[in-house]
């Protein structure tokens, strides 16, 4: 190959204040396996995803396969032949898909056709060793597994150029050994592949072609490792590093002391027998047996998911041990048993303190809780002795790893716990950090005597360790000094032992079954614009998805069913059986023939009568009349004479809408029992006024609610659910991390986007058939006008809605934002000003306007016009047009809205 | 007994902290407060207001215009004359939600004696205005039509005279602007409760707390105290400040009274958002969950529609709701000045409901974070 694969001049990136590249010219020669080294934070991350055109270039050019990436068409033409996997442990997967349709999604992404996917993806996992596990979830999978997976995916579409992001961090040895072995092997089916990785393991980088050591942003040396050698002078890579970094930087790189263990007498501080876990059918723990001594430095070694944080939950009293005995001090450890708690100290695998408040918060938090008489002093003594001082009054979450697992370790240690429990306290940090830390534990653990229970997947920090144990499917598989371990194999170091006996214990012995064919490079394929395959990949990804997730699709389709049957039946502008009670006076026949035209009334409710005025007051005031009627003494002997008594009525007006229809249906009752005394009187039925009026209540003869309610609610429905959830879609991928893909490979955002939109606004449409036939069947409400108009416009609802979600997802940065952003923008619009409780035609000013500019209130005179008025398409399809560009809109907005570039 | 009460203080202090830290929730709390209950009351309001009037005047009199110019605001917008054919299409449109039909002759007519008739059309799609409009319509057409021919009125033989009480002139704004307030104090409980537990269970802070003296209850109680305090304080700032001051509702009972029984309603609330979080493995759940719930218990509570109105079963059933109860001592104590002798059964009630949920929350706590591992 000619000319680097990937040629950096001048780049700079910055995000904020933190500088993460500073000014980096860098060229990686082609066709090997190239390797970035250098501890967290100082900008391999950045330098890769600017490489794969993840991330937006701030300042410098970046030239990958021979284009400038700052332009869109070659990122797009690149992006087919450049495969990123980011880091973390299957963070580009998706946990819910198996292993095969993981694959074959991304296999789709890259156009291939069916039979080009069944042989890629069983050449593939035949030589991962995926193969018996081709229909478990990615999320089931081991560390390892995951990782490999990753490469399949990455490797599926046979990249010119493979980029990866710390791909073995965190992962156990054997499946690290396994991961290269792979590496080579598929490298050398293709051999003008190049490949860059980022690591934090030295050990690894001796391994490969070429080497950029970096620090704080800048290159400090490159070659073959054994030129960075020669450069520093020093025998490994690790010493040459060192030995590269500025003075000041250097300073920490003391060796680490090895004092001898102090010998305690008494209980053991630890002692596991027979500790078992069970999660359904699942043995995480299986009769584990240790003790660990007072003082001693234990280290749990083994694969990914073999027990190790499982057991240590059980020891913390996290989690209860479905069976044996966990002793901590000599007395069994007990769930709520306060007094323990204050005597052991806990580092949890993730960092897990307060983001959100600063360093001395945090220790001041746990200093009360542990309720240390001096939180003061003991606060500043922590902050010293961690060397934490410094970043005192900033927040955790702007640290890098190195500090916060300091922070973490002190607030450990806050309370002088006397047994540390420790898990993975230095994955993902890097060795000068991990030195330092280490420095801390051994000063715990021989001058203050505390015990401390470690995991780790550092071979390193194993010979570190008084005794280690092996782990591995939930069993214990052996347990000694280091010394001990490698004799009884006979074996020169601890990771050779670790292989041994996990290889021993059935693990990785499915690989390398299938041969691999020689792949030539290929000239490569251009790459189309528009490609209904790639949209079809994501629409079809995401609806597995939905369709494994039993909790949201019961949601999807259910929730707007309950919430039509209980808003059909619940909102009711009906008023009806309105308590009220009577306060006479009078006692006559005439006052008790007034009262009578109330009685026959079924908008009212008699209830026991009043005798006084203060009882009158109180019982509307405890609100158990919404109605009062008082007759004046002497009312029967003024009406008689014509004086034209008073009859007072007195109306609840704490709901005024309740109010305002009671003193409608008093009124036509007093007009009523009027036209009767006349009748009596004169003996001609006369009217009362000179004018009749005749009502005639359109669309709704009954002047029922439900049959104005249904229609309206499912406006209401059509909104709420289909914008929620696809106002998750693209959020959760940019949580999860799985955006990358998008990011990575040729698909397009309009793509990306209608394929997410696709499967929910099927669940929408689906959820109105549903509705309507609730509506028909259950509460009677039949469709007047023309189905055909309805199903088109509720159509082009859906759309617009889920398009919505769409557009809220793209520009939010969390679940949560987006959940409260959909709920909020949504529901007050489409609650209040789609006509679902006022009709639009009466709303004014802001309240109008915020309306229209919501579809709800356009879809409102559909679903309404043709339920309950009987209008077809000729009425309604100016609303239907404007629905659609909504629609249209809403797309669009969640294109501009999209980046398919980081910053 | 101190010792913990100080533990879920000092608890209750960091959730405070956290709060302050994250600028959307406390942005989205001061909007519930202020703008949204603000554009709700004064936009969306229950009474005839504005309504779309159109008149077909096939007479064309002085007394058929008098009629015309009767409809007036704030209850009717300006009424918009049409032709006896445009009826139908006009309502079909939704343009109108009253249509008054004047006859030809009709001036002639009255005087004569001869009762004509006026034709109302209503579109009774719209439930919130249709019948109180209706009602309205005919009694101006009415006392328009006695006031302009007095030789066609007789008198009465009794006086109906309807006072409203607590709402003299029943503005719905004075409703409907509590009500909002109620129900934005139930939504952010939930949301505010539930996300925080949620949230503490993803960054896995709350494994850090359960190794550390402190029990689930504890943790549970400071949430509650913590998230209720700010919906308190944030509730009775707006009730005083935007329902009292800017929509200028006058609140007739005490506002301490109201102020305590929030606090009471809040730890049922708090606890049911806690709960609710407690079923859910994620965040997208909870927020899938508490969506329907938040509807339901905030539209079916007695404070959008009557409760009288709803089939008796589903009143029965929004017993079980915590808002059902808040709502009724609410229109209580601020609408009828009712005191703590009128409402305690409610705020017994809700005491039962916050407990259950409460008591359930706990139940579900430690097994709730073993399924989201």
């Amino acid at each position: 190959m000619s000319g680097p694969v990937i040629a950096l001049k001048g780049v700079a990136h910055r995000y904020g204040r933190a500088i993460a590249l500073d000014g980096i010219d860098l060229s990686v020669p082609a066709g090997c396996m190239a390797g970035l080294i250098g501890p967290d934070g100082v900008g391999k991350s950045t330098l890769l995803s600017l490489a794969a055109g993840v991330t937006r270039i701030q300042a410098g050019t970046v030239e990958v396969l021979g284009g400038d990436m700052a332009r869109a068409g070659w990122r797009r033409e690149a992006g087919g032949r450049i495969a990123y996997m980011p880091q973390g442990l299957g963070r580009n997967l998706y946990p819910t898909l198996s292993v095969a349709e993981n694959l074959d999604f991304f296999a789709r992404l890259f156009g291939q056709d069916a039979g080009e996917r069944a042989e890629r993806i069983a050449e593939l996992i035949g030589a991962t060793g995926l193969a018996p596990f081709a229909d478990r979830p990615a999320g089931k999978l081991s560390g390892g597994m995951k990782q490999k997976l990753g490469i399949c995916a990455a490797l599926i579409h046979d990249p010119d150029l493979v980029i990866l992001d710390e791909p073995t961090t965190g992962v156990d040895p054997l499946s690290r050994r396994q991961f290269w072995e792979l590496m080579e092997r598929l490298r050398a089916r293709r051999p003008s592949m190049s490949v860059i990785v980022a690591t934090a393991y030295m050990e690894e980088a001796e391994r490969f072609d070429w080497l950029a050591a970096m620090n704080a942003g800048r290159v400090l040396a490159t070659g073959s490792p054994d030129d960075i050698r020669r450069q520093a002078g020093a025998p490994t890579l690790e010493a040459a590093f060192v030995a590269l970094l500025p003075e000041a930087e250097r300073a920490d790189a003391a060796p680490i002391p090895d004092l001898p263990r102090q010998m305690h007498d008494g209980a053991p501080a630890i002692e596991a027998t027979g500790l078992t876990c069970r999660f359904g059918d699942f043995v995480a723990v299986d009769h584990v047996d240790f003790r660990i001594e007072k003082g001693e430095i234990f280290g749990f070694l083994g694969s990914n998911g073999s027990g190790k944080s499982t057991t240590m939950k059980m020891l913390t009293g996290l989690l209860p041990a479905s069976e044996g005995e966990a002793r901590l001090f000599g007395a069994p450890l007990l769930g709520g048993d306060m007094a323990t708690r204050k005597r052991v100290g806990y580092m949890s695998q993730a960092f897990s303190l307060y983001g959100e408040l600063t360093v001395r918060q945090n220790l001041v938090l746990h200093a009360r809780l542990f309720e240390i008489a001096d939180v003061e002093g003991r606060v500043g003594q922590m902050l010293a002795r961690f060397d934490l001082a410094d970043v005192a009054d900033m927040r955790p979450e702007s640290l890098p790893l190195g500090i916060r697992q300091r922070l973490q370790l002190a607030v450990a240690v806050i309370h002088k716990p006397e047994i540390l429990i420790l898990d993975e306290p230095t994955s993902g940090v890097d060795p000068v950090a991990r030195d330092n830390f280490w420095r801390t534990l051994i000063e715990l653990s021989r001058q203050d005597g505390v015990t401390i229970f470690l995991s780790t997947h550092f071979m390193n920090e194993a010979e570190r360790c008084d005794r280690i144990s092996l782990m591995h499917a939930g069993k214990v598989l052996a347990i000694g000094t280091p010394e001990e371990l490698k004799a009884a194999r006979g074996m020169a170091t601890l990771e050779e032992v670790f292989i041994a006996a996990l290889e021993e214990a059935g693990m990785g012995r499915t690989e390398g079954a299938v041969e691999l064919r020689q792949r030539p490079a290929a000239a490569p394929m251009p790459v189309r614009r528009f490609d209904a395959g790639r949209l079809w990949a994501y629409a079809r990804r995401e609806s597995l998805e939905i369709l494994r997730d039993r909790a949201r699709l019961a949601f999807a389709f259910l929730g707007p069913i309950l919430l039509m049957l209980t808003f059909g039946y619940g909102i009711s502008f009906d008023v009806e059986n309105l308590p009220y009670a009577v306060f006479d006076q009078d006692g006559s026949a005439q006052s008790r023939q007034v009262l009578e035209a109330f009685e026959g009334s079924r908008y009212f409710q008699l209830h026991a009568p009043i005798t006084s005025p203060d009882e009158l007051d109180r019982r509307m005031k405890d609100g158990e009349l919404t109605l009062a009627i008082e007759v004046p003494p002497g009312f029967g002997r003024d009406l008689l004479r014509g004086r034209q008594p008073e009859l007072g009525v007195y109306v609840d007006g704490a709901m005024p809408f309740r109010a305002e229809t009671t003193r409608g249906y008093v009124q036509g009752i007093a007009q009523s029992y009027l036209a009767d005394a006349r009748l009596r009187t004169t003996g001609r039925d006369t009217s009362v006024y000179p004018i009749t009026i005749e009502p005639r209540y359109r669309y709704n003869q009954a002047f029922k609610s439900v049959n104005a309610m249904v229609p309206s609610v499912i406006v209401l429905m059509l909104v709420l659910i289909p914008a929620i959830m696809t106002a998750l879609g693209v959020v959760k991928e940019k949580e999860s991390g799985s955006i990358t893909n998008f990011q990575s490979t040729p698909v397009t955002r309009v793509e990306f986007l209608l394929g997410k939109q696709l499967p929910y606004a099927v669940i929408a449409f689906v959820s109105f058939v549903s509705l309507v036939l609730v509506a028909r069947f259950v509460f009677e409400v039949p469709v007047k006008g023309s189905l055909p108009t309805l199903v088109l416009g509720s159509l082009a609802y859906v759309l617009a809605t889920t398009g919505f979600g769409l557009f809220v997802s793209s520009f939010v940065q969390s679940q949560v934002a987006a959940i409260f952003a959909t709920a909020i923008i949504a529901i007050i619009p489409s609650v209040n000003f789609s006509g679902l409780l006022v009709p639009v035609s009466s709303l004014s000013g802001g309240a109008r306007l915020i309306g229209l500019a919501f579809p709800a209130a356009w879809y409102q005179p559909v679903s309404v016009g043709v339920f309950a008025k009987g209008l077809g398409l000729a009425d309604l399809w100016l609303d239907i047009v404007v629905i659609f560009l909504f629609a249209l809109g809403f797309i669009g907005a969640a294109m501009l809205a999209l980046r398919k570039r980081s910053a | 007994m101190f010792v913990r009460l100080a533990r879920i203080f000092r608890l209750g202090i960091k959730e405070l902290y956290s709060l302050k830290a994250d600028p959307v929730l406390a942005a989205l709390i001061v909007y519930t407060f202020t703008i949204a209950i603000y554009t709700v009351a004064s936009g969306a309001k229950f009474e005839v207001e504005n309504a779309a009037v159109a008149v077909v005047d096939e007479d064309q009199t002085a007394l058929s215009r008098r009629l015309r110019d009767a409809l007036i605001a704030p209850f009717f917008k300006e009424p918009v004359l049409i032709g006896a054919d445009q009826v139908g299409p006009a309502m079909d449109s939704g343009r109108f939600v009253f249509v008054v039909s004047i006859p030809p002759q009709f001036e002639h007519d009255v005087i004569a004696g001869r009762t004509p008739t006026i034709q109302l059309d209503i579109d009774a799609t719209a439930m919130s205005q249709a019948g109180n409009g209706a009602s309205y319509i005919q009694n101006i057409l009415i006392q328009e039509v006695l006031a302009a021919v007095p030789s066609a009125a007789t008198t009465d033989p009794i006086n109906v005279v309807v006072h409203a009480r607590f709402n003299p002139n029943l503005q719905s704004a004075w409703f409907t602007a509590v009500m909002q307030v109620i129900n934005n104090v139930t939504m952010l409980a939930v949301i505010l409760a539930g996300a925080a537990l949620i949230r503490e269970r993803e960054h896995g802070t709350i494994e850090h707390l359960l190794v550390m003296p402190v029990t689930p209850i504890e943790i549970m109680l400071a949430k509650i105290w913590a998230n209720g305090m700010v919906i308190v304080i944030a509730a009775t700032l707006s009730l005083v400040f935007v329902v009292e001051r800017l929509l200028g509702v006058p609140v007739q009972g005490s506002v301490p009274l109201f102020v305590a029984a929030m606090v009471v309603y809040q730890f049922s609330v708090t606890a049911l958002g806690i709960l609710v979080a407690t079923v859910s493995t994620s965040m997208a759940q909870f927020g899938l969950i508490v969506m329907p719930v938040l509807i339901v218990m905030n539209l079916l509570s007695g404070s959008t529609t009557p409760m009288e109105s709803m089939p008796v079963w589903l009143q029965n059933v929004m017993q079980l709701s915590p808002s059902t109860h808040f709502v009724a001592l609410s229109q209580a104590i601020l609408y009828r000045g009712a005191g703590l002798s009128v409402i305690w059964p409610q705020l017994l009630a809700l005491v039962a409901i916050g407990g259950a949920f409460f008591f359930l929350a706990v139940l579900r706590f430690r097994k709730a974070l073993q399924a989201a591992q």
